[in-house]
């Protein structure tokens, strides 16, 4: 779908990424000022390459060997930005409607209607983008990118600005986007969860280059041994929905390994369902625990442990194949006596589970509705 | 004694009709050079900043002499203007209009072009990657959104084109019915004898003339920025 190769150099940061991309949501994952942007910016053609080609399901937007740049008003891109910048003069109807004037018909196939019933946006029409809430102003411009019919949307940071409870009434909403349209979707983002929750692909950037593209859990898995990045070290896994326990308010996931329990109600009409485990928050036991809050544990085998300092990186395969990685003291491995090949137990608190990790969460405020 | 006189409303009336037609045909170029200033990156930006701000600081006669030898009859382009468009400016009232609005444009230009400045230029861009061509973004998002600096530019370009003195009677001179204007009514009444009454009267209404107006571009902008931040 995208085929991205540009360089670009600015003052000391020099910028060289190339990457190819297929359906569904490609995320574009790397700490700030690793170029996450300027890849945006080029595609939007907001910036100029000095080297390079883009093109778009095979349409070249941009290639200097050839000439060619398209103004930003014919590329046919969506971009989203971190801040809505809705057209304050306008009412939330105009917004939407806006890039209607500008696209071919024949090219139209997002109704109205369908746009704004999937962004749940509908009670909004008549206001003022001025009148709305930080993610109803995010819906709004997400509506209003779908609207004018493009090839790609880009979002660049679409949930960086708002607070955790409008992230998670907004994830649903990108979740049925990329499985409702078929338009393919660039999504930048600093959040491993929100990374991992909603891409199909993930290119992770370091200092203007691409450091690792391929599936999430390859990607975002991916071991890190240096001590001080332990928080960032996650796997994913991924099971089905068994039940949902509207006493307690968890839902309870199959997987090979061992049922998992995870907050929140996730939808039943869902397909498979990913979690996002941080390696920090999975403990180790040689042998099943008894009388243990922990509710999530699962089996697997020693494959691999890596030592920086007082820690040690595990990594784990699950029975029925999946990886994982847990962060636990070097100390904890010498007492348990875990070598690769080894039996253990991976042990995941619920509580810990961050809800933007968990795809298909339903939101607590669109659960009302 | 403070009865308007026929003399007076003449001066008024016309004073009215100079500054509202030094302003309206100012509007468009100052739009254009304010646009040009805020949002261009051109060799000669900072000249035309310069030669926008000059009238602001050049004595008001030199200003008048300026536009006598260059728009006059005799003058550059007041001979081609003449010839081409049967336009003449030298000792009419459309003199005393062209005196005005050099006068006024740093005024009209200032507020518009901060207003374009405070527009951010994201919202520029994501008009256009919703297809709209630099022209339709200009029409539909930036003039827009600068309503409020267009309003108080007009206003106060037209509340100093009422009061305008010096380049115009340099330029047109000071003729009743034709070229005097408010201002020129007041120093003539001054130069004679008994007219202290007749300058006062008038002095009176310009005193009321630019309140009002400025009264009225605070009052505007205020309800601008009120419809932007969301109504009562």
């Amino acid at each position: 779908m995208i085929d991205f190769d540009c360089s670009l150099s600015r003052g000391t940061f020099n910028f060289d990424v190339a990457f190819k991309s297929t359906a569904g949501i490609t995320g574009l994952f790397g700490p700030s000022g690793s170029g996450k942007s300027t890849v945006i910016q080029l595609i939007a053609g907001l910036v100029r390459p000095s080297r390079g080609r883009i093109a778009i399901t095979g349409r070249v937007l941009a290639d200097t060997a050839r000439g060619i740049s398209l103004p930003p008003h014919k590329r046919g891109i969506g971009l989203v930005f971190q801040d809505a910048q809705l057209f304050p003069h306008l009412s939330v109807t105009q917004n939407l409607t806006y890039g209607r004037y500008f696209t071919p018909q024949p090219k139209d196939t997002i109704s109205f209607e369908a746009v704004v019933s999937v962004l749940g946006i509908g009670h909004l029409l008549q206001r003022s983008p001025l009148t709305l809430s930080g993610g109803e102003r995010q819906r709004v411009a997400i509506g209003r990118a779908l609207l004018a019919s493009p090839g790609l949307l880009l979002m660049d940071e679409p949930l960086a600005a708002l607070d955790t409870n409008r992230k998670l009434e907004i994830l649903p909403f990108i979740e049925r986007l990329r499985d409702e349209f078929t338009i393919p979707i660039l999504y930048v983002s600093h959040s491993v969860e929100e990374i991992a929750r909603l891409a199909t692909t993930v290119i992770k950037m370091e200092a203007g280059t691409v450091a690792a593209a391929g599936a999430p859990d390859a990607v975002l898995g991916a071991v890190v041994p240096k001590a001080a990045e332990r928080f960032d070290a996650i796997s994913t896994i991924t099971g089905s929905l068994q039940s949902y326990d509207s006493d307690f308010g968890v839902s309870i996931l199959n997987h090979p390994a061992g049922a998992i329990v995870v907050p929140g109600r996730i939808d039943a009409a869902r397909g498979p369902i990913r979690v996002v485990l941080r390696a920090t928050n999975i403990s180790l036991a040689s042998a099943r625990p008894e009388a243990v809050s922990i509710r999530t544990v699962l089996k697997g085998r020693v494959t691999g442990i890596e030592n920086s300092g007082p820690f040690a990186l595990t990594s784990i395969e699950l029975d029925g194949g999946e990886r994982i990685a847990a962060y636990v003291t070097r100390l904890a491995i010498a007492d348990l006596e875990l070598a690769a090949g080894k039996p253990v137990y991976a042990l995941v608190k619920s509580v810990a589970i961050d809800e933007i990790g968990i795809s298909g969460l339903q939101a607590a405020s669109s659960r009302a509705d | 004694m403070l009865t308007l006189q026929p003399d007076d409303w003449v001066a008024i009336r016309l004073s009215l009709k100079v500054a509202a037609t030094a302003t309206l045909f100012s509007l468009p170029l100052g739009i254009a050079v304010a646009f040009a200033l805020a949002r261009g990156r051109f060799y000669g930006r900072t000249m035309l900043d310069g030669i926008v701000h000059l009238p602001l600081v050049l004595p008001p006669v030199v200003i008048g002499y300026l536009l006598l030898i260059h728009f006059g009859r005799q003058g550059v382009f007041g001979a081609f203007l003449e010839a081409n468009l049967g336009l003449v400016f030298s000792f009419r009232w459309t003199g005393a209009a062209l005196a005005c609005a050099v006068m006024g444009f740093p005024l009209l230009v200032q507020p518009i072009r901060l207003t374009m400045e405070s527009i951010d230029v994201r919202l520029e861009q994501a008009a256009s990657t919703l297809g709209a061509s630099p022209v339709w973004v200009f029409f539909t998002i930036t003039l827009p959104l600068s309503l409020p600096g267009i309003v108080a530019g007009a206003v106060l370009c037209f509340a100093k084109a009422l009061g305008e003195f010096g380049a115009t009677i340099t330029f047109v001179s000071n003729i009743p019915g034709e070229t005097q204007t408010i201002p020129s009514a007041v120093h003539t009444y001054i130069s004679s004898p008994d007219g202290d009454a007749g300058a006062i009267r008038l002095s009176l209404v310009s005193l009321i003339l630019a309140f009002a107006a400025l009264l009225a571009s605070q009052l505007i902008v205020r309800r601008f920025t009120r419809a932007k931040s969301g109504g009562a």
